[in-house]
């Protein structure tokens, strides 16, 4: 009895298959955007923690300069004799030819144990890595990059992150030229009990214990946070279209379900076996979303490990492992969407009495009272959001305001919608025209939660490429500034760059030295530069605030500028003294902006950073010239020199990369868009197609009336596409009010710089006319049916029984 | 698949080591391996000190190696080990970071119910492990043995002696009541039938006074030491595969050095029978039988522990016994390395090292 009764139930979708389809389709989708977002979130964060532990061997406590400067190889000799179980770091930037490369060099000898596992074993491994001209154990990839620029054996080790190389301690001391002075020293975490205190053998050196988070994880935190919130928006817009489908095949069984019941089928069994059928779909479903999640994830990593690269050049692996952690977490998510968007069902199921006339009406007509609170959810939601956008501070509050502006706008929705209509109403003389408003507005409590979906994707579409586009053209515009020579000239060693110095001034208008060393600054290994005093910058350089006098304050050395995330983010004022490593205290004379960068930087005098740091590498220049004459002199440079091309960059081809980073980097944000916009249009479909099939008792009688069915078809069509209209316009506000909170709160927050909000309609035309065609297509099934409907269907409304 | 694990390599280039017993042509642990670009000793070179006492970097390897057989107050029995080990991958003293010279520290005491061993590892030219000759410091971290002789004496004659490791310390004075000894002919030490060869010298004369401290308990100790330095660039034939080497103090005041290099053949055995002033009297393989007469098993492997040892010439005929049968030292290049006592025509105390099993 029990088999007989649910294959009862389940013969529903064999006469149904388009609603099974959108049922599975709503689950996979919803799970597919969620679980890929999820792995591409899992991937890039095991990639941190494994560069952290291999690069940082930050499971390990170390010892850092105070000052913020280098350590002495012979403080780490006077550590070793005092029994400290320590061993030392040499690391840096190298240029190999193109090809930028961190270097960590560190020493085999006394690497601690309980570190990382380290790439190398075996004796003859040993000797290679230590001997001779050294070895660079790098990952695939970073072996691809360097075969033909490094001159150095390599090795590859698949624990190795990209864009950095392992390698031994003396290899490193040469190449970066340190002579011996060290980045940093590990210690083994278990030392003598009674070893002499750090402050008696090096009180130049600070402990800093293990386990700290990487530095890059906490950059990208915000940067997986959006992709978090943009899985998250496509999952709820999946669950809409779970719940339209669900709704709708409860109600179409009602019949099926009373008269099971009639025969004698439990009200808890038939609970179970729905319960049983909705969670098998879930499941299977769920399976098929994380399995497509997997190719989309797939699909946008290499973006995805652009962006990170661009953004904080952190670096991740362009190829997806399977992670045990995103798969289940898809299948729970799937189960738990589902159970949420078939739990009314399921609950109108129980309260049903038994022998109820199993009369269909409207699944989810809301009363009006709903509507109301409905509404006023909403506008709490919104005054909560524009509240903490006035008095939050943090990233987490700027995702909260985002929430709130979303929500609450969706909830509104309906509410507009209805005023809308009413209004329309109104306004109409002709009986059919009253007729169709009202019709409309009786139909918007089935559509509403379809059209909150559209709202969502539209909204988001509109904020974010409201974003992207001011973001394109402040950078755009800042780039020019900032590179303002036409070319860039890279030396190989000093010795190149001294020959350079003097032959330079000879060949072109101004040489513009750029030269930097990392130190610690308010607590963060930080950049300092050195600018020469030329007009280039007086005349190019952006500054966002600042002192008077401000670049000859800083050419006397009497001053140094900050960038925009150091000003934002330690809260460094003009007119404020800061620290910059070796007790060099220097007055803040302005602040600059510095799109593309996560890290605070400082800019100080030329002659001051040389004066103060007369180690600072001197390789690289950038050379004023005559734009016209640049290509000829950089042949003259190379030819000169023999600098390889690469060495030799001009200011196009610098400017051509930065676009095409830009744009790589904000390629997934624009893959996501469209997905939920995809999502977002079967919503609307998932939707009409449900109305239409328990709407014919309300048609019917117009039918009857006179009106032809292919009329009643264009009635549908034009009603869809007011509806699209009054959501789309809906979406525009709430749109420019997402890209207001991205730009103004959520990227200060995540990125430390703001930008100007520029507004672009055309953007918005292109995303309307797109929106319209969803609308088009999602309606053309529901029309079609309703124009070709058995007359007799519609005579059926008018007897007894259905 | 760690680094240290790595490092070993290094006592297996250097010295010492005894690697897996089966060998490829470059006998075992690389020991026998060509010294291509690094120099070779050679017969008739007159050794001087104290500049001999420091390291020697254009050979591929090099020890300071002490023994110490310890006696505590109620007659409990130790044996301590203090070596360094200079190992280098290339000729030459390099500069800064980029040195070829590797250090190997190892300690160890031994009791008869446990082996205490630890290992250090450094490289040389920055400050971490080295040797001065003069006044002479060799030291790896914060193990160190260093002249407090007064100065001028031999740099030898009174050192201070210090280690630590997991769970033991100990720190020593060695005083010398006898000369520094030549082994073979002057410090030319033959290797091989084939003429491998190292220079070879010792302090076997050695008193010793100090602490041990096991397990956060401290004994106070006497007893005698042995100091060997060796430096070579090839000292095994390609065909070695390890060696037993004895040294002994005879309660007569006397000292015999003896070792057996193992092959494929029937072996090369060399020895030294030391008078109690420090005359020398180099022995051959004729002279010399060295036989195992029980084997343990330690480390998953056949060791012979305790040995008749007969010297028919000089009428020594005893059998050696271990302290502890599991002296093994634990470290990259394992091998046995421990206190002995003997009787027999003579009695006395000494250190076992075998390699290579």
């Amino acid at each position: 009895m029990k088999q007989a009764a649910f294959l009862a139930l389940l013969s529903h979708w064999r006469h149904r298959p388009l609603q099974l389809v959108t049922l599975i389709l709503g689950i996979t989708l919803a799970t597919a955007l969620w679980s890929g977002v999820q792995a591409i979130n899992a991937e890039a964060r095991a990639s941190y923690a494994r560069a952290a532990s291999i690069l940082e061997q930050n499971g390990l406590p170390q010892l850092l300069p105070r000052d913020g400067g280098s350590i002495p190889t012979a403080v780490f000799a006077k550590l070793r004799r005092a029994g400290w179980s320590v061993s030392p770091v040499i690391e840096g930037d190298y240029r190999f030819g193109p090809v930028r490369i961190r270097l960590i060099g560190v020493d085999p000898l006394t690497l601690p144990n309980e570190g990382p596992a380290f790439p190398i074993s075996g004796s003859s491994e040993f000797v290679d890595f230590v001997h001779g001209g050294g070895q660079l154990v790098v990952s695939p990839a970073t072996a691809v990059r360097l075969k033909d620029v490094a001159a150095m054996p390599l090795k590859v080790s698949g624990d190795i992150p990209d864009d950095a190389a392992f390698t031994d301690i003396g290899v490193a001391d040469r190449l970066l030229n340190r002579r011996g002075a060290l980045s940093r020293i590990v210690m083994a975490p278990e030392q003598r009990p009674d070893l002499p205190a750090l402050e008696t053998v090096a009180p130049e050196l600070t402990r800093q214990s293990a386990g700290d988070r990487p530095d890059v994880a906490r950059l990208t935190d915000s940067f997986h946070l959006n992709l978090t919130a943009f899985g998250f928006l496509a999952f709820v817009v999946g669950l809409f279209i779970v719940y339209s489908a669900t709704g709708l095949a409860f109600e179409q069984r009602r019949a099926t379900f009373r008269t099971l019941r009639s025969l004698g089928v439990s009200l808890r069994s038939l609970t179970a076996m729905l319960i049983i059928e909705i969670t098998s779909f879930a499941f299977v479903s769920g399976l098929m979303g994380v399995v497509i999640g997997y190719f989309v994830a797939s699909a946008l990593l290499p973006g995805v490990a652009a962006t990170l690269r661009g953004l904080y050049g952190a670096s991740v692996p362009g190829a997806l492992s399977l992670r045990p952690e995103w798969w289940l977490a898809g299948m729970a998510m799937a189960v738990a969407g589902t159970a949420l968007s078939s739990v009314q069902s399921l609950w109108q199921v129980r309260r049903m009495p038994i022998l109820t006339a199993a009369q269909p009406r409207a699944w989810a007509r809301a009363s009006a009272t709903a509507l109301q609170l409905q509404s006023l959810a909403g506008a709490i939601l919104l005054g909560l959001a524009i509240s903490m956008a006035w008095a939050g501070s943090g990233l987490a509050s700027g995702f909260a305001v985002l929430g709130g502006l979303l929500l609450g706008s969706a909830l509104l929705l309906p509410a507009f919608l209805s005023k809308s209509l009413q209004l329309a109403e109104g306004r109409s003389r002709k009986a059919l025209t009253v007729w169709f408003w009202a019709d409309t507005r009786l139909q918007l409590p089935g559509l509403s939660l379809a059209l909150m979906a559209l709202l969502l994707a539209l909204a988001a579409n509109i904020g974010v490429g409201t974003m992207v586009s001011s973001f394109r053209l402040t950078f755009l515009g800042w780039l020019d500034q900032r590179l303002a020579a036409e070319l860039y000239v890279t030396a190989r060693d000093e010795d190149e760059a001294a020959r350079l110095r003097d032959w330079l001034p000879q060949h072109s208008n101004a040489v513009l030295p750029i030269w930097s060393i990392e130190g610690n600054i308010l607590g963060d290994q930080l950049q300092i530069f050195g600018v020469a005093d030329d007009s280039t910058y007086r005349d190019h350089w952006p500054l966002i605030g600042g002192t008077a006098g401000v670049w000859d304050r800083v050419a006397e050395g009497q001053g140094a500028l900050v960038n925009e995330q150091l000003w934002r983010g330690k809260g460094v004022q003009p007119g404020q003294t800061i620290t910059l490593p070796g007790e060099w205290p220097v007055a803040v004379v302005g602040v600059y902006s510095d799109y593309g960068n996560p890290r605070g930087q400082v800019i100080v005098g030329l002659d001051a950073l040389v004066r103060h740091y007369p180690n600072v590498p001197k390789l690289r220049y950038g050379i004023r010239v005559d734009p016209a004459a640049a290509a000829d002199l950089k042949r003259q440079i190379v030819q000169e020199f023999g600098l390889p091309g690469s060495n030799v960059v001009e200011q196009d081809s610098l400017k051509r990369q930065s676009r095409a980073v830009f744009e790589q980097t904000f390629a997934v944000t624009g893959a996501l868009n469209v997905l939920t916009l995809a999502v977002a249009g079967f919503a609307m479909f998932a939707s009409l197609l449900t109305l239409s099939g328990i709407r014919l008792p309300q048609l019917a009688p117009v039918w009857a009336m006179g009106l032809r069915r292919r009329d009643l078809a264009l009635l549908e069509i034009a009603r869809t596409l007011a509806l699209w209209l009054a959501t789309f316009v809906a979406a525009i506000p709430v749109g420019l009010a997402l890209a207001w909170v991205l730009l103004a709160i959520v990227n200060v927050e995540a990125f430390g710089w703001k930008l100007p909000m520029t507004i672009f309609p055309a953007d918005w035309l292109r995303l309307g006319a797109v929106a319209l065609v969803a609308a088009v297509l999602s309606v053309l099934l529901p029309v079609r049916r309703l124009a070709t409907v058995n007359p007799a269907d519609l005579l059926r409304v008018f007897a007894n029984e259905r | 698949m760690n680094a240290r694990f790595a490092a070993v390599a290094l006592a297996a280039l250097s010295t010492v080591a005894l690697g897996p017993a089966k060998t490829d042509a470059q006998g075992f642990a690389g020991l026998g391996s060509n010294a291509q670009g690094f120099a070779v000793p050679e017969r008739g070179f007159t050794l001087s000190f104290p500049k001999d006492h420091g390291p020697h970097s254009g050979f591929r390897i090099e020890w300071w190696y002490v023994t110490a057989n310890l006696q505590a107050e109620g007659g409990r029995r130790f044996g301590a080990q203090w070596t360094l080990f200079r190992s280098a991958l290339a000729p030459g003293e390099g500069q800064g970071w980029s040195t070829p010279q590797i250090w190997i520290g190892h300690a160890a005491v031994t009791t008869a119910e446990r082996h205490y061993v630890a290992e250090r590892l450094g490289r040389g030219g920055v400050g971490q492990a080295g040797i001065v000759a003069d006044p002479f410091e060799a030291w790896i971290d914060d193990w160190q043995m260093k002249a407090i002789g007064p100065a001028g004496n031999d740099q030898l004659g009174r050192i201070d002696l210090r280690a630590s490791g997991k769970d033991f310390s100990y720190r020593m004075t060695l005083t010398a009541n006898g000369p520094v000894v030549l082994q073979g002919d002057q410090g030319y030490s033959v290797k091989s039938s084939s003429g491998q060869a190292s220079y070879y010298y010792s302090q076997p004369f050695y008193e010793v006074q100090g602490t041990i401290t096991l397990d956060g308990e401290p004994v106070t100790v006497t007893g005698k030491a042995w100091l060997d330095r060796e430096w070579s660039s090839q000292p095994l034939a390609s065909n070695q595969t390890g060696w037993d080497w004895f040294s002994l103090h005879l309660a007569s005041g006397e000292k015999l050095m003896a070792f057996r290099l193992r092959d494929t053949g029937g072996g090369f055995v060399s020895a030294n029978w030391i008078s109690a002033d420090g005359r020398t009297n180099p022995l051959s393989s004729q002279d010399v039988l060295l036989e195992p007469l029980r084997t343990a098993q330690v480390n998953g492997r056949d060791i012979p522990v305790a040995w008749r040892v007969r010297i028919p010439s000089k009428g020594l005929d005893v059998t050696t016994r271990p302290l502890n049968d599991n002296a093994w030292m634990n470290t990259y290049t394992p091998y046995w390395e421990g206190p002995i006592s003997f009787e027999g025509s003579m009695s006395g105390e000494g250190y076992l090292e075998m390699t290579g099993y």
